[in-house]
């Protein structure tokens, strides 16, 4: 597989993170407290524009090399316990360090190494989520 | 061109490019992140499945969630990773050093929890080696990052697989997920970081 292309994409991602400041802890706090609009109008055009985007692959029926379908695959709703549960405890996390996985990557890349830390951790709690799996509600 | 124009032109080109980025501009090129993968390899826009990649790669540890054949499957999340690591150095290089200027209600906010020096991109009175083992710094890096890879994994995804790509998708399973990242990111703020930074 050629991997230059998705480095130079993550590096695009990468540097628009940090330029629009949402890997800062403040920007996340601003969120949570309600006191600026500045990341409801990222993530919201985000989505938006790839919404967008899929309606236009779909529309148009732009198809992969191997002429398969292009598109995301539904999640499995089940109980949605997984999603509700896994979701508040992500979103603690996410309040706690300010940042989601793509910022605490690029954090430590833009001069806060000692997010490495919770890079570790997050490594750790993922590596616990999968030993506990099979015993948990999804 | 007409004065005007040129006014409105030099306008358009240099606004995009102030501190920070304007939302209307990061959005935007965020979003377009979901079809250029698609349209890369129909690849599914989510960074959180890096964790259980390098979990596979590391310690698989014959657990079933590991037991994915992570080279195949997960070489160009990591490609995509070290990409936002490389991006983020670059921009961080490049660019001045971004100044948050966040809104005088927040500022005042964290000033009340004890917060002096709200410069650089995160509260250096938190994230720091020194703070590692206090209070506030354990919570906030070793307990907030163990919630963060532990509630991503549970959840099926993380921000950008849920909050971006599944609702742009319009799946319930990811609007159900934004909800919980919501209740917990509120909970997180209005109840325990009071308790944990003062």
């Amino acid at each position: 597989m050629v991997l230059l292309p998705y480095f130079l994409l993550g590096g695009m991602f990468g540097a628009v993170i940090v330029e629009a400041e949402v890997v800062s802890w403040f920007r996340i706090q601003e969120m949570f407290r309600f006191d600026a609009f500045h990341m409801y109008g990222v993530i919201g055009s985000a989505v938006l524009t790839a919404a967008i985007s899929l309606l236009a692959i779909e529309r148009l029926g732009i198809r992969g090399r191997g002429g398969e379908p292009l598109g995301l695959a539904p999640k499995t709703l089940g109980t949605g316990v997984r999603y509700v549960a896994g979701g508040a405890m992500f979103g603690l996390g996410w309040a706690l360090t300010g940042a989601c996985p793509g910022p605490l990557v690029a954090l430590v890349g833009a001069g806060t190494p000692v997010m490495l830390v919770a890079i570790l951790s997050a490594l750790a709690g993922t590596w616990t989520y999968g030993m506990l799996r099979p015993r948990l509600p999804h | 061109m007409g004065s005007a124009r040129l006014r409105a032109y030099n306008v358009a080109m240099s606004y995009p490019f102030t501190h920070p980025l304007a939302w209307y501009v990061a959005g935007p090129l965020i979003g377009l992140t979901v079809p250029a993968l698609l349209l890369l390899g129909n690849k599914p826009f989510g960074i959180s499945s890096s964790f259980r990649h390098l979990c596979a790669a590391v310690a698989p540890c014959r657990i079933e969630f590991f037991s994915h054949d992570w080279k195949r499957l997960g070489l160009w999340n990591l490609a995509f990773l070290s990409g936002i690591f490389a991006g983020a150095v670059a921009a961080s290089r490049l660019a001045p050093a971004p100044v948050v200027t966040m809104s005088s209600h927040t500022a005042a906010a964290l000033h009340q929890l004890g917060l002096h020096d709200l410069t650089g991109l995160a509260p250096r009175e938190v994230f720091a080696w020194a703070s590692l083992l206090t209070l506030k710094g354990f919570t906030s890096m070793v307990i907030g990052g163990f919630l963060v890879g532990f509630g991503a994994a549970y959840a099926g995804g993380c921000t950008s697989g849920h909050a971006i790509s599944g609702l742009a998708d319009r799946q319930l399973a990811s609007l159900l997920a934004v909800c919980g990242f919501f209740a917990g990111g509120l909970a997180g703020t209005h109840l325990l970081l009071p308790m944990v930074l003062r």
